[in-house]
């Protein structure tokens, strides 16, 4: 039975989660990263893909999160995203969308440092739609 | 005199009009419901928001690579007047109260010798605006289609904000909108954004809390991917308060509405008996003489 902690998933609009888990893997800009308990204090943004949550009895739930930070102090993980989705409740028409916009934005960007990072933004989502797909 | 036939016709327009009044209170107060839980649903992200960046900007205090947005552009020429209202009237002194508050500040600054501009968000602030200032309105943002404020609504007002201080089109910004203090109590409220002022004072306070953290990539990369999402937040948390306040407002206008409606409909049925009693005096007098007069 693993050790507790509190973990909080907190979107503009509302609070998604605040429950005790017993591990959240979280998609940071360099590299997905667990949290256990008694983790030390960090802040990381994040990337676009696949929150996973471990809960209480051992099962995973997964959360498709996009745009944000991840803050751990004083034994709290909380997760801000800009959008936050259960990916049992997400359509693929979304993401599809998702991945229309940042197409765009890949083909309007004005310079080359922003095109860069429009693409970036482009490749995770599609590997996000990938992941969704063989899931 | 107005006549006994024009008293019913009146007392029957000013009870309809307090049906309506009635009808829009109780309209109000359920949206106010909903709107305070859409603003209180917001408030974690911002706050916990707020708190990261002041951390952050404790460490980046009077450094010269700290970001723009932060720092600001060591100019404070051009305003930014970001103006949010509602879309409807009718709401007591809501749209007035941001308008003037906005008004007075743009007055001292042109005063002052500086450019201002404005945005407009929600077309009642235009309204109030357009006399005196409309040659500085850049754009009006309309809402009125938007049932419930979305974050993605904040983001574009956001985004459109950020890409006009990237061409420096403006050095100092800032956000009028009416705080949500009560359902009898909203405040004008103004709010600078850019440069992003934190209450970097209150993040030394608990130093004990804030430990030492170990930053994902480093400080910088996280304070320039965070700054900008900011803004957008900031704005999000904004319409959400104006949302509740605006309802809050209109609730207690109508409130009074339709309790002055209920006295003017007590004074207009007291004349009318007055008048009605009078006439039948008269007509009985008239017959009574007319009698004796045999």
């Amino acid at each position: 039975m693993a050790e507790l902690f509190q973990f909080e998933l907190v979107s503009p609009e509302h609070q998604l989660l605040s429950a005790h888990v017993a591990e959240v893997i979280v998609p940071g800009t360099e590299g997905e990263f667990g949290v256990l308990k008694d983790h030390a204090p960090v802040v990381s943004t994040i990337n676009p893909g696949i929150l996973k949550v471990r809960n209480d009895d051992g099962g995973w739930t997964e959360y498709f999160v996009r745009g944000g930070f991840a803050e751990v102090s004083s034994g709290v993980l909380s997760v801000l995203a800009e959008q936050a989705v259960p990916v049992s409740e997400i359509s693929k028409d979304q993401l599809d969308l998702a991945i229309r916009n940042a197409e765009e934005d890949a083909s309007d960007a004005k310079d080359d440092q922003a095109r860069q990072k429009a693409e970036m933004t482009l490749s995770q989502l599609r590997d996000v739609a990938e992941a969704l797909k063989t899931a | 005199m107005p006549s006994l036939k024009d008293l019913r016709n009146r007392i029957a327009s000013v009870k309809a009009t307090q049906k309506i009044t009635k009808a829009m209170q109780m309209v109000a107060a359920a949206k106010l419901r909903r709107a305070q839980e859409a603003a209180e649903a917001a408030r974690p992200y911002a706050e916990r928001m707020e708190a990261v960046l002041a951390n952050l900007a404790v460490a980046f205090e009077g450094r010269d690579d700290a970001p723009k947005l932060m720092s600001g552009t060591g100019n404070d020429q051009v305003h930014l007047l970001v103006v949010a209202t509602a879309e409807r009237g009718l709401c007591g002194g809501f749209n007035s109260n941001i308008a003037k508050l906005a008004r007075d500040r743009a007055r001292s600054l042109i005063a002052a010798g500086k450019t201002v501009k404005i945005i407009c968000v929600g077309k009642k602030g235009y309204d109030a605006l357009k006399r005196e200032l409309g040659h500085l309105v850049l754009k009006t943002i309309d809402l009125r289609s938007v049932k419930n404020v979305a974050f993605s609504n904040a983001d574009e007002i956001g985004r459109e904000v950020l890409a006009m201080y990237e061409n420096g089109e403006f050095d100092v910004c800032t956000l009028y909108y009416s705080t949500f203090k009560s359902v009898i109590a909203q405040e004008p409220t103004s709010q600078q954004l850019i440069p992003a002022q934190f209450d970097t004072g209150k993040a030394e306070a608990d130093d004990s809390a804030v430990a030492v953290y170990e930053y994902e990539p480093d400080e910088g990369e996280i304070l320039a991917d965070l700054l900008p999402r900011n803004i957008s937040v900031q704005i999000f948390r904004a319409l959400l308060e104006n949302a509740a306040s605006e309802q809050g407002a209109r609730m207690s206008a109508m409130d009074n509405a339709t309790r002055n409606a209920g006295e003017m409909i007590d004074k207009l049925t007291i004349t009318y008996n007055r008048q009605r009693q009078a006439q039948i005096t008269t007509e009985l007098i008239e017959i009574i003489s007319g009698a004796e007069a045999l």
